[in-house]
């Protein structure tokens, strides 16, 4: 049974890769293309650990066929901190403890960010309605939410 | 091993065509939300995947010529929220579309899958019955036009023919003084499937109910379009007896079933109380208009 050739641009980078028909794009990242950031929660569009960006929309990577990605941009959680420099929600989270096994922490991070740039400001609800897609079994959330917060406040001063 | 191909056409013939020829192994992937999870625990096991969204229909939003809108069956409930005008016109079909799943579904889902899905608790389905919307389906043997009502034949199943393709939704145009709701019960606030939804749309000529269609979801095998409800609430200034009438229709129109998400009496009391406040909702945009 002969691949799919796939011609894609992951985190700005043109990439190529060879999936099958019924590989999900979490397969093709985490395997061919060794980007393990995006971590395999539930396989089912519950759990958010395999948040990625399709054209800048959020999605979990589990529910798209590696193929749909053809033509696409995809943005992962290794794009995220830029020349080894971590973005604010990365550096918050890390400040604020909004983490403890990290299973759930790229896709909080991708989700975030997505919300961020939709909403710069957002209300403590809001970021708790964004995220009620990424389930974290650790840290109860509220340090989570607290920290996406943080991390607004000071993105919102580094571009005034 | 089983043999999968893949296909993304671009125009709806060619997809019409491959649909048909591979039968009853094929399925459509719109925002995969469904499809995808069918395939990973082995429900499903496709034979060829038709990808539609790049076929422009699909995916397009437009306002028709009479004030009515046409919605591609593929569009994503996260594209449709963006729209500058739809969320004014049918603020209830909106907030049902965008209750389907997290963030990240709604970058993918479509009221198209949600239909063809043939759960009994879709969320968007009762917002479109009581909108009114029809469906455009085409196939093998040309194209036709149902109401979303007459979509669900069962859990799980369609009145699709095999080999048709579901492409788009039309809503009405809408007389001023009109407005839409849609309400579900659900024991979390989001993120989870309706107990029972209930969907109503009506328009309102000096304090007077002119129409009103109402859906209930969740409480029957297929999504029920409730006519009793809608003829209690027509005439009248949606007086307390006359809510009261169409709560009772609602309650009454309901065959549940009992499961972990709720029993039969509850999702029948529950059906009325839903109208009730639906109704309230919609009045107040309708109002507003």
């Amino acid at each position: 049974m002969a691949k799919l050739h796939v011609s894609t641009t992951i985190n700005g980078e043109p990439v190529e890769y060879l999936c099958e028909p019924n590989d999900t794009m979490l397969d093709a990242l985490r395997g061919p293309l060794g980007l393990t950031g995006s971590k395999e929660g539930c396989s089912s569009g519950d759990c958010g650990a395999c948040s990625i960006t399709l054209d800048d929309r959020l999605v979990c990577s589990c529910l798209m066929l590696a193929v749909e990605a053809e033509g696409r941009q995809v943005g992962t959680i290794e794009g995220m901190a830029k020349g080894g420099k971590l973005h604010p929600l990365q550096q918050t989270f890390l400040e604020m403890a909004a983490l403890q096994c990290g299973i759930c922490t790229s896709g909080m991070l991708v989700a975030s960010e997505a919300l961020l740039r939709k909403n710069p400001k957002p209300s403590e609800e809001e970021v708790r309605f964004w995220l009620a897609g990424n389930l974290c079994r650790c840290t109860g959330y509220d340090k989570i939410v607290r920290a996406v917060l943080e991390a607004a406040a000071e993105l919102r001063e580094t571009v005034q | 091993m089983t043999d999968v191909r893949y296909l993304a056409p671009t125009t709806l013939d060619e997809a019409i065509r491959a649909y048909a020829a591979a039968g009853s192994a094929a399925r459509i992937l719109a925002g995969g939300t469904d499809l995808l999870v069918q395939m990973r625990s082995g429900v499903v096991q496709p034979g060829l995947i038709v990808d539609i969204k790049k076929i422009d229909e699909m995916m397009a939003i437009e306002e028709t010529a009479d004030g009515g809108f046409r919605i591609g069956a593929a569009v994503s409930g996260a594209v449709l929220a963006e729209h500058p005008r739809f969320g004014r016109v049918w603020p209830g079909v909106l907030e049902a579309v965008n209750l389907i799943g997290s963030k990240q579904v709604q970058g993918r889902a479509s009221a198209g899958g949600n239909l063809c899905n043939g759960s009994p608790a879709g969320d968007s389905v009762p917002a479109l019955v009581a909108a009114g919307a029809n469906v455009m389906i085409q196939g093998p043997e040309g194209c036709r036009e149902m109401p979303v009502a007459k979509v669900p034949a069962g859990p799980g199943r369609t009145n699709l023919k095999p080999g048709e393709i579901l492409v788009s939704f039309t809503l009405p145009s809408r007389p001023s003084g009109s407005g839409d709701a849609y309400l579900r019960m659900i024991p979390r606030t989001e993120m989870d499937i309706a107990v029972v939804g209930c969907g109503v749309s009506l328009s309102l000529e000096g304090g007077v109910c002119t129409a009103a269609r109402v859906g209930l979801g969740a409480v029957a095998p297929t999504v029920l379009l409730v006519e009793e409800a809608a003829k209690a609430l027509i005439g009248s200034k949606l007086d307390d007896a006359a809510v009261r009438a169409a709560a009772t229709a609602c309650s009454a129109a309901c065959r549940p079933i009992d499961d972990k998400r709720g029993t039969i009496v509850y999702r029948t009391k529950v059906a009325g109380v839903l109208l009730t406040r639906a109704v309230a909702i919609a009045a107040r945009r309708a109002g507003g208009n």
